[in-house]
């Protein structure tokens, strides 16, 4: 139904066109500017799951405004190692890790949900992944049943992940909007953001959390697990 | 401190007080049962700090988010207690993250309920008396601690908190934030606390949040905020 090639590609080619007359040239140093990728489903497309709203909230203006900060923060650090002016440098550090990790987060969220309806949903659709759950965990159940305990006990805002680390699985998570760049393959992550859910879950995040379990969009986990996907983080120019 | 806030204080130090006379394992459940954390009322109806706080966001505000961090504290102090008296401290020690958690929550919502009032009563306007000469002091104006109030809302990466405190040793005033529901100790005496949590306001305000950090100022009641200030 979706096929995330296409829509890669798609970000790939956008970006390059864009950079040919982006770039910065007073500094003498290229630096990418990054976009808002497009869905490769509708707003509603999720629903009842996650409501359109949320959906059109958190893609058009929150991962947009990661997007904008980010590209702000990598200008001005620019500018800052242009001017040799390493405490600049050093002060806009968070800024780049909060924004770049937003911007990552969510490319990589929105490309492992999926329409309910849609085959990537169902389990089978990772077969290699599956099987590897079931040895680190026993049953797919037992996996989801824990993931989604560590989603729950999270305080504040943050992520949950399935990530790889070498030949085994784990389940972890990151604080705000910390990205997973320490050597592990991201696989899964989730939102819990209260901005994720809260317009349609209120204070229950516990059903949030049941109910994505619906859209996963297991193609795209086995495809990460495989290291076969074109690996979002590792795409050049901004491609995310 | 509030009285609401710690309306469980004289249980809890007449636990402390019986401790030294009661063997440990009486001492811990006895004092943990009778020093429970409650939900404090509010002393405005939940609509009444509109159109400024809708009282949707009161209502769920109080009712179950500061509900789950009392039940989520009291939940923690008894697996603390249950510890103790086992003289399992590694179990004891590994409930610190959810006391602080819980506990924070409990106490932040707790002074955040009682810095704020309806915009026809105590809430708005500008400090006045020796808590007014001290932001001039230390501000320059109150329109300037406003702005450092709300730059360092707006730049809370996640869930968290801004305070007005003051320093116990210097005894001046300062802005500082604090993450998620890490309560404000040691030096720090706070006097007015900003919940920048999305709970608080995105209901009403969405992703636009600098809207609900300016808003907030409508209802943030100064009587409260000064009492705090000659009192410590």
């Amino acid at each position: 139904m979706v096929n995330f090639g296409n829509v890669l590609q798609g970000y790939l080619a956008a970006t390059q066109q864009m950079l040919s007359g982006d770039q910065l040239n007073n500094t003498k140093m290229a630096i990418t500017t990054y976009t808002l990728p497009t869905l490769p489903y509708a707003y509603d497309a999720l629903e009842p799951y996650i409501s359109r709203e949320i959906m059109t909230l958190h893609h058009e203006k929150h991962h947009q405004a990661y997007v904008t900060n980010l590209n702000a923060a990598l200008q001005a650090h620019v500018a800052a190692v242009t001017a040799g002016d390493i405490a600049s440098q050093i002060a806009l550090q968070a800024s780049i890790k909060f924004n770049g990790g937003g911007h990552i987060n969510h490319s990589l969220f929105w490309l492992n949900l999926s329409p309910s309806d849609a085959p990537e949903t169902k389990p089978d659709a990772a077969p290699s992944l599956q099987t590897e759950i079931e040895k680190t965990w026993g049953t797919l159940d037992a996996f989801k049943k824990a993931f989604s305990a560590t989603l729950l006990a999270l305080q504040g805002s943050g992520w949950g992940w399935l990530v790889k680390e070498g030949a085994s699985l784990r389940i972890i998570t990151t604080k705000d909007q910390d990205p997973v760049v320490g050597g592990e393959i991201p696989v899964l992550g989730v939102d819990m953001w209260e901005h994720a859910y809260y317009l349609q879950y209120l204070n229950g995040k516990a059903a949030y959390v049941e109910n994505i379990w619906n859209v996963i969009n297991w193609k795209t986990a086995e495809e990460r697990f495989l290291g076969t996907g074109e690996s979002i983080l590792e795409a050049p120019n901004g491609s995310i | 401190m509030s009285a609401t806030l710690m309306r469980t204080a004289p249980v809890l130090r007449a636990a402390a007080r019986a401790s030294g006379a009661v063997k440990p394992m009486a001492m811990a459940s006895t004092s943990f049962v009778r020093g429970k954390a409650t939900l404090p009322d509010l002393s405005y109806d939940y609509g009444a700090l509109e159109p400024h706080i809708s009282g949707k966001i009161m209502e769920l505000h109080h009712k179950k988010h500061h509900q789950t961090y009392v039940t989520g504290l009291n939940s923690a102090l008894e697996t603390i207690g249950e510890a103790e008296s086992k003289g399992d401290f590694t179990k004891a020690a590994s409930v610190a993250p959810l006391l602080n958690f819980h506990g924070g929550g409990h106490l932040n919502h707790s002074l955040f309920w009682e810095n704020l009032a309806p915009a026809s009563r105590d809430g708005g306007g500008e400090p006045s008396g020796s808590l007014k000469k001290a932001i001039g002091e230390d501000f320059g104006s109150f329109d300037t601690l406003r702005k450092q109030m709300n730059t360092a809302l707006a730049g809370i990466q996640g869930s968290g908190w801004a305070w007005l405190v003051k320093d116990k040793q210097s005894g001046t005033l300062g802005v500082v934030t604090r993450a998620n529901q890490d309560p404000v100790t040691g030096n720090f005496v706070p006097l007015l606390g900003i919940d920048a949590w999305e709970h608080a306001y995105y209901l009403q305000y969405e992703n636009r949040k600098a809207e609900y950090f300016e808003a907030i100022w409508n209802v943030v009641n100064w009587k409260t905020v000064a009492s705090r200030f000659d009192k410590s």
